[in-house]
């Protein structure tokens, strides 16, 4: 039990940050240059903590495997960011986002980790724009607004459809001017293949690079992880196809504890799989939702083009289902309703996995020219890919794999169970509970990486002044490194017949079947045996050309195979064990009369933390329980 | 589909490259041009050859990793596309495709289709940023900034860094991505304080770097993924100019 405290401040909610920020220990400018910190990743979280670090005067060492910072996936990110900033007058508070979501995230989060993230939200908004980031805004100069799923105010901000980029683009700039800086310095195409740990610590990291193939150890006196989601889990995924949940793995085989694996978010409008080769799927963001209207007709089948089926045949299930948020309902409950249509016969397009996502009102009453400006990129991407035209022809869309709000399981301090080891952004299962609201992500990493971690990370190192960082020759490094060349000899070795990327496609399979939007136990029980199956069979018939001492994409893509294998059996085991259903966690055995997802609060209402026992040994469970003392626990209604 | 590929395979940075030749049947309409390479690797993997090393991540034409050279056009056919985008709809059946790395003397080819972009990073590095740390900025709507001059530092904003500008150019020449960001920060009240030092380092930058100069042929505004510009390449040339004759540094 002991490792599992959250160690929440006391006091009123409202106050626990800064009363805890204004005790926390500090190490004086003299002793930062003294210390080193590892960020792993250079995304919406990492950029912005390596920069946010080494403002401060600490020497920072980054590392990406893409070949440059700019290009983390959350430069995908396309709707938004949520700020409390009431800039429309229509009732908006720090309080009023934290309750949402907590609501958003069906009650599995910590009270006290969302009000915090709620809280810097309007910091974050006025950092980015310092940096340059060029937001919306109205004709007088003031911020732009629009409104996301889930909620009732507009408290989104965002820079057209490409807000990721944008947000990214501020947090890699600071990052570039604190390498000009010499403050921190930047080491790319690095693939993490492992952490490591001496005494007791996180004190540094294996990396591979990726163009000579070389092992090298770098060492520190703190490792941040910033490695982003899993969602590629399923193969067909939203995320950018390198997005994977090997950092996580290598921190979990090392002690750290997972929090709820099970909790992947499918995002309820992406375009429909088109072919059997595809590799991804594209988002089309949520914020679409505000203008579109989702519907299927009316009769079972009926294959007419959609211009042609009249509004009184047509079902706008969404706005007949759930009349107060309508089409901005929360992603869980729009993927479940389209789902719901579609396997009863009612879904369009070449597969029937499809619904309509229509702008015919939108483009009639505001104009082509009002929704290009709104959308225009999303629009353009659109036709791209599917040839058609949604200015004319409504969207086809389907929901995929997309966000992970399980992850590391961390304290108050974004410090996972094993002492100097922070996981920040979506690498940890903070602050979204069951479900993540929509323009909640690129908020949660930015806050983490410009104004928590630089607080908790320097709170860790206070203590740490003293110790001298250990020498890469330690056995520690050199175990580290030594089982990590014999895994990839071991790839290399199996010559077999069969490809990384077509395990991870079958492995995707088994994982969107039986754990994706709906889960049974016969299913997940299924799921278990499916997985073991596919593990004994990538270890003896995988193929990989080449050698590990050049540049061999396919055995980059056979360690992510691998980590994907034990984490989809990580995943199976966190949602055999939770038996109820809350947010993007649909246990079919767990729902109400009218078929919406039902929480049991007396038996589940915790943290799964799962702590590593050994390879392919089931892991062990610890359970944070989550207290609500700001907050009415209530039936999730947006009815 | 049936296809003939025409591909420029290099093991190595030091190695000689040359153009190697592929058959490809069973290609669908629908894949994307990087599913189709895919498609080719498995086979070329399962035959026990070495598949083409290229890099593509997002998918969305956004991350900017795609960097292929198809049929004589960065990126491929379409205008404003990045390669990840680019469907085999857009080809014939039967038709050969020619597929190159960019071709700079500053983008060195690391492996096959897989080149170096580390001297758009080290740009960046020389001034593509405002000096601002976390917990000093003041509040978002303190400074105005009007719709006209959001949405145009916006549209310089949404380069993606492919590198499409200079293998587009005859010159090798950088200038449109430096353009797109001196713009969007002269643009903004939070980037001026800074926006005569920035566009006099980021050109000293790229010159020692090796990129050719600008001689206004236009081809990198009609490469651009993201449709960024050569206005912009005018208002760097203002800046610079400017800052030439009143920065001394």
């Amino acid at each position: 039990m002991s490792k599992l405290d959250a160690k929440i401040p006391e006091g009123p909610l409202a106050e626990k940050w800064s009363k805890y920020k204004a005790t926390m220990k500090l190490v004086s400018p003299n002793n930062r240059k003294k210390l080193d910190i590892i960020v792993v990743g250079t995304g919406i979280a990492g950029a912005p903590a390596a920069a946010s670090l080494a403002e401060m005067g600490y020497n920072v060492k980054v590392f990406c495997f893409q070949d440059s910072a700019r290009r983390a996936h959350s430069v995908a990110a396309q709707g938004g960011i949520n700020a409390s900033r009431n800039n429309k007058n229509d009732g908006d508070s720090v309080y009023r986002l934290f309750y949402d979501m907590i609501k958003g995230g069906d009650y599995r989060a910590r009270e006290a980790n969302v009000y915090r993230a709620a809280e810097v939200s309007s910091d974050i908004i006025d950092q980015l724009t310092a940096q340059g980031v060029p937001f919306a805004r109205e004709y007088g100069g003031t911020l732009a607004n629009r409104t996301f799923g889930g909620v009732q105010v507009s408290r989104t901000n965002y820079a057209q459809g490409q807000t990721g980029q944008q947000v990214l683009l501020g947090g890699y700039s600071a990052l570039k001017r604190q390498i000009a800086l010499g403050k921190a310095q930047m080491f790319s195409r690095q693939q993490m293949l492992d952490v490591v740990i001496v005494d007791g610590k996180a004190r540094g990291i294996i990396t591979r690079n990726l163009i000579t193939g070389e092992m090298e150890r770098h060492a520190a006196h703190a490792v941040v992880l910033a490695t982003g989601g899993y969602g590629t889990i399923y193969y067909l995924s939203t995320l950018a196809v390198q997005s994977n949940g090997s950092a996580a793995m290598q921190a979990f085989k090392k002690g750290a504890f997972f929090g709820n694996p099970s909790f992947i978010q499918i995002h309820p409008t992406c375009i429909p799989v088109l072919n059997e080769y595809q590799s991804k799927l594209t988002l089309m963001s949520e914020s679409l939702r505000n203008d579109g209207r989702i519907w299927v007709p009316k009769a079972e089948g009926d294959k007419r083009r959609p211009n042609e089926i009249q509004d009184e045949e047509r079902d706008y299930f969404l706005e007949r289902r759930y009349p107060a948020f309508g089409n901005l309902v929360p992603r869980d409950v729009a993927s479940r309703a389209a789902k719901e249509r579609c396997d009863n016969g009612y879904g369009v397009g070449k597969t029937g996995l499809a619904v309509y996502l229509d702008f015919r009102d939108a483009v009639k009453k505001q104009g082509v020219k009002v929704i290009k400006g709104k959308y225009g990129n999303l629009f353009a991407m659109y036709e791209k890919i599917t040839g058609e035209n949604p200015y004319e022809t409504p969207m086809m869309i389907y929901p995929a794999g997309h966000y992970t709000m399980g992850g590391l399981w961390v304290d108050y301090n974004l410090m996972t169970t094993i002492p100097g080891l922070f996981a920040i952004g979506e690498a940890n299962f903070s602050e979204h509970g069951a479900n993540r609201l929509g323009a909640s992500a690129l908020m949660q990493g930015a806050g983490d990486g410009y104004f928590i971690a630089p607080y908790t990370v320097s709170n860790y190192l206070a203590d740490e002044i003293t110790n001298k960082v250990p020498s890469t020759d330690s056995p520690e490094f050199v175990e580290a490194e030594n089982n990590v060349k014999a895994t990839l000899d071991k790839f290399l070795s199996i010559k077999g017949t069969q490809t990384a990327s077509s395990f991870h496609k079958r492995l995707g399979h088994i994982m969107w079947t039986y754990a994706g939007m709906q889960r049974n136990e016969d299913g997940l029980k299924k799921a278990l045996v499916e997985i073991a199956d596919l593990k004994k069979e990538f270890w003896s018939d995988l193929i990989i050309p080449g050698t590990a001492s050049e540049i061999n994409q396919e055995l980059e893509k056979a360690t992510r195979v691998a980590d994907f294998i034990d984490l989809a059996t990580l995943i199976v085991t966190d949602a055999l064990n939770r038996k109820e259903s809350c947010g993007a966690h649909f246990r079919e055995e767990s729902r109400s009369e009218s078929g919406e997802a039902m929480r049991i609060d007396d038996k589940y209402s915790f943290v799964a933390a799962w702590e590593y026992q050994g390879e392919d040994k089931e892991p062990k469970l610890h359970k944070e329980d989550l207290k609500f003392e700001n907050v009415e626990v209530k039936v999730r209604s947006y009815k | 589909m049936k296809i003939k590929l025409n591909i420029w395979k290099q093991a190595n940075a030091k190695a000689k490259g040359k153009f190697e030749k592929y058959e490809l049947d069973g290609v669908d309409a629908e894949m994307s041009f990087i599913e189709m390479l895919d498609y080719l690797n498995e086979k070329l993997i399962k035959e026990g050859k070495e598949p083409v090393a290229f890099e593509h991540d997002c998918h969305e034409a956004i991350c900017g990793c795609c960097s292929l050279y198809i049929n004589g056009h960065p990126h491929g056919p379409g205008s404003e596309t990045a390669t990840c985008q680019v469907h085999m709809r857009s080809f014939k059946d039967g038709a050969t495709i020619t597929v190159e790395p960019w071709r700079a003397k500053s983008f060195p080819v690391l492996k096959d289709l897989m080149v170096d972009r580390n001297a758009f990073d080290k740009i960046m590095t020389a001034g593509g940023f405002v000096s601002i740390d976390a917990g000093q900025a003041p509040d978002a709507n303190a400074n105005l900034v009007g719709k006209i001059d959001a949405d145009k530092a916006f549209e310089a904003a949404a380069c993606i860094g492919c590198g499409a500008c200079v293998a587009a150019c005859k010159n090798s020449s950088a200038t449109l991505f430096v353009a797109a960001k001196v713009s969007q920060l002269a643009l903004l009240p939070q980037g001026k304080v800074e926006a005569k030092r920035r566009a006099l380092n980021m050109v000293a930058k790229m010159d020692e770097l090796g990129f050719g100069s600008c001689t206004n042929t236009g081809a990198c505004e009609a490469e651009c993924p993201k449709g960024i510009g050569i206005d912009f390449i005018a208002k760097l040339n203002r800046e610079y100019l400017c800052a030439s004759f009143s920065e001394a540094e």
